[in-house]
């Protein structure tokens, strides 16, 4: 074991770490709630820290693996907490199970989200820099914008979707039969959601997340992704087809973001499409950026700690925002310090000595 | 690595000059052939009327002065660049409607002037990538980790150490590319476009910024990498050493024209080459 340990790429050992610190702070975490030590105001943070962790470990993949800044990764989000809901709302009364219903509104989210991926992916993924950050950024707003004037409802005759671009119609439009339900209700988003998402579920998802994330990176589609990031001209040079390998990090990013939403969307009660906005994709910039670019175990940390952080400082009410400004500066300073740095690196070099002269 | 490189002309081509291509190349179809080759950048005319047969296994030189269209050439013919005129055969088969991944995938691999590494992977993924494809799993094997992931990474780790291990680089597997001393980047960046499977090697410049002593190394892996592959190559290189000690074939790109060709004595003593290197002498 120990030798088997010793041979393997620090890579894969990180990794192991990575899944073994997720599953050891959910089990930590549902002990305590079975043990009533968790106040409600944590229990109601569990399952939207999920989402927000696969938000972030997704966006690293298009940021840090492939190096292109993207805006508007809450738009994907969207997509997948409309379609979510959408599907969870449509299968209440055919499928009673709530766990069968959250699987499959998280595959339609998740689908819908790839395919919005796709289609913005394509025109897109053209640019490069601050012109593909802009593009992504006018694109999720185009999103949210379609889905403002989105109406969609149910009954047995199926679905009735209807765009209300020129503001003149409303839900009544959609024709509904007495049983039908409304859905989707334009501008003001939808209500009356069954809150089926739970903190198990929300953990699986996660999982997930990262076995696809860390598992696609480690193979030969993640080194052709990462060679693109590196150098561009020199992956053309040894046969990479950059616009696909793009759109593969790209898609794959987006279809986890819809994974994500629909399991937001299935949290709440009501959802409307202006809580996925810029602030939404800038915020889990942030927290690819300050876990380090590229690096998985960092984004997750770094969503816990700062989606934590606010609430854990609303007793500073009026300074609370402050401190969490200054707690963000002061983290990316310190993060970008070479002298830090090389303090840790000697303090890791005569940790290791002295190990090595036990040994001996 | 004996099925490495072994490619069947697929349509045979007359050598156009025999003498200048290596005597065992002699029967055989050229495996880069150059016709009437041309770029034009808006009104600047940058490559004009390039002819050139490289023999199979043939080390050839391409060299001349600054900004005389020698890296335009490699451009040329990695499709970085599109030709305005003329046609590059390669292994007898047109390039004209191929890009870059096309043309690396019938054959051509290349370095660069200014090191291009993949500078935040380690070595081995470096040489990885060159195998990208002659992998054969998709991303979906790549996710879920099905057998054939493991077979073929076990391959490509296999490939990659055997590779690395004939330029006694082996030990450097897990080193970040971008952390090698510069020499070793440069042998790297080399290892890499072999393991992409080529026919013809493009090396530009591989001697830039060396020392005597790693020159000479150099020109010894460059000797074995002929002789081991059995694969051409095509080198852009100022160090006249380099050039005159290994290169059987040279020709020499003045202002984008070729204006000799030749084996290395007869460019040496070629007046038109002395004239574009050092200048006219002043009459009287």
């Amino acid at each position: 074991m120990k030798s088997y340990l010793k041979n393997m790429k620090s890579v894969t050992k990180v990794d192991f770490a990575t899944y073994l610190g997720v599953i050891l702070a959910f089990v930590i975490v549902t002990v305590c709630q079975n043990m009533d030590l968790l106040s409600r105001q944590v229990t109601g943070m569990l399952v939207p820290i999920c989402c927000y962790v696969v938000m972030a470990v997704s966006l690293n993949l298009t940021v840090g693996i492939l190096g292109e800044l993207s805006l508007g990764h809450a738009g994907f989000m969207s997509v997948g907490a409309f379609s979510g809901v959408v599907t969870s709302m449509c299968l209440s009364e055919s499928i009673p199970n709530e766990l069968v219903r959250v699987v499959l509104a998280l595959v339609v989210g998740t689908i819908f989200a790839a395919i919005t991926g796709v289609i913005v992916g394509v025109p897109v993924l053209r640019l490069r820099g601050d012109y593909l950050a802009i593009v992504t950024l006018a694109f999720g707003e185009i999103i949210r914008d379609i889905i403002n004037c989105l109406l969609v409802g149910w009954d047995e005759n199926g679905l009735h979707i209807a765009l209300n671009i020129d503001g003149t119609k409303n839900i009544d439009s959609l024709g509904l039969s007495e049983n039908g339900i409304e859905i989707i209700k334009g501008a003001q988003g939808a209500s009356g959601n069954d809150r089926i998402a739970t903190f198990t579920v929300g953990f699986v998802l996660v999982m997930i997340t990262l076995v696809v994330v860390l598992n696609l990176v480690r193979s030969r589609t993640g080194r052709a992704v990462m060679a693109i990031r590196d150098n561009r001209i020199a992956a053309e040079s040894v046969g990479i087809n950059i616009t696909k390998y793009k759109l593969i990090a790209f898609v794959t990013s987006a279809a986890l973001a819809g994974a994500a939403g629909a399991l937001f969307g299935l949290n709440y009660a009501s959802v409307s499409a202006d809580q996925f906005d810029f602030n939404t994709s800038i915020m889990v910039l942030v927290y690819v950026v300050l876990g380090g670019l590229g690096n998985i175990w960092g984004s997750i940390v770094a969503t816990v700690v700062i989606y934590v952080l606010p609430e854990a400082l609303r007793e500073y009410a009026d300074l609370r925002m402050l401190l969490y400004a200054i707690i963000l500066i002061v983290v990316m300073l310190v993060t970008n310090n070479p002298t830090i740095w090389n303090f840790f690196a000697r303090v890791h070099q005569q940790l290791r000595e002295r190990k090595g002269g036990q040994v001996e | 690595m004996s099925n490495h490189l072994h490619r069947e002309p697929t349509r045979l081509v007359p050598v156009p000059n025999p003498n200048k291509i290596p005597e065992r190349d002699i029967d055989k179809a050229p495996i880069l052939e150059c016709r009437h080759l041309g770029i034009d950048f808006g009104g600047l005319t940058a490559v004009k009327d390039f002819n050139m047969a490289i023999g199979r296994t043939e080390i050839a030189g391409l060299i001349g002065p600054n900004g005389a269209g020698k890296t335009t050439v490699f451009n040329l013919l990695t499709k970085v660049y599109q030709p305005t005129r003329g046609t590059i055969l390669l292994d007898g088969v047109d390039t004209n409607n191929m890009n870059t991944v096309q043309v690396n995938k019938a054959g051509i691999a290349r370095t660069f002037q200014n090191i291009r590494l993949f500078n935040n992977l380690t070595v081995e993924d470096n040489v990885k990538l060159g195998f990208h494809n002659h992998i054969g799993y998709g991303m979906w094997s790549g996710i879920f980790r099905l057998p054939n992931y493991w077979k073929s990474e076990k391959v490509a780790h296999e490939r990659a150490m055997e590779l690395l291990s004939i330029f006694d680089m082996d030990y450097m597997a897990r080193y970040t590319a971008g952390s090698l001393p510069y020499g070793a980047q440069r042998k790297l960046e080399i290892v890499r476009a072999l393991a992409t499977n080529p026919s013809l090697l493009l090396l530009d410049e591989p001697a830039a910024g060396m020392n005597p002593s790693e020159t000479a190394e150099l020109m010894d892996n460059i000797v074995k990498i002929r002789d081991t592959f059995g694969i051409a190559i095509l080198l852009i290189e100022h160090d006249m050493s380099l050039v005159m000690g290994i290169c059987e074939g040279i020709a020499v790109l003045n202002f984008g024209q070729i204006i000799a060709k030749g084996t290395p004595d007869e460019i040496k003593n070629d007046p038109v080459v002395i004239e574009a290197y050092l200048g006219k002498r002043k009459e009287g």
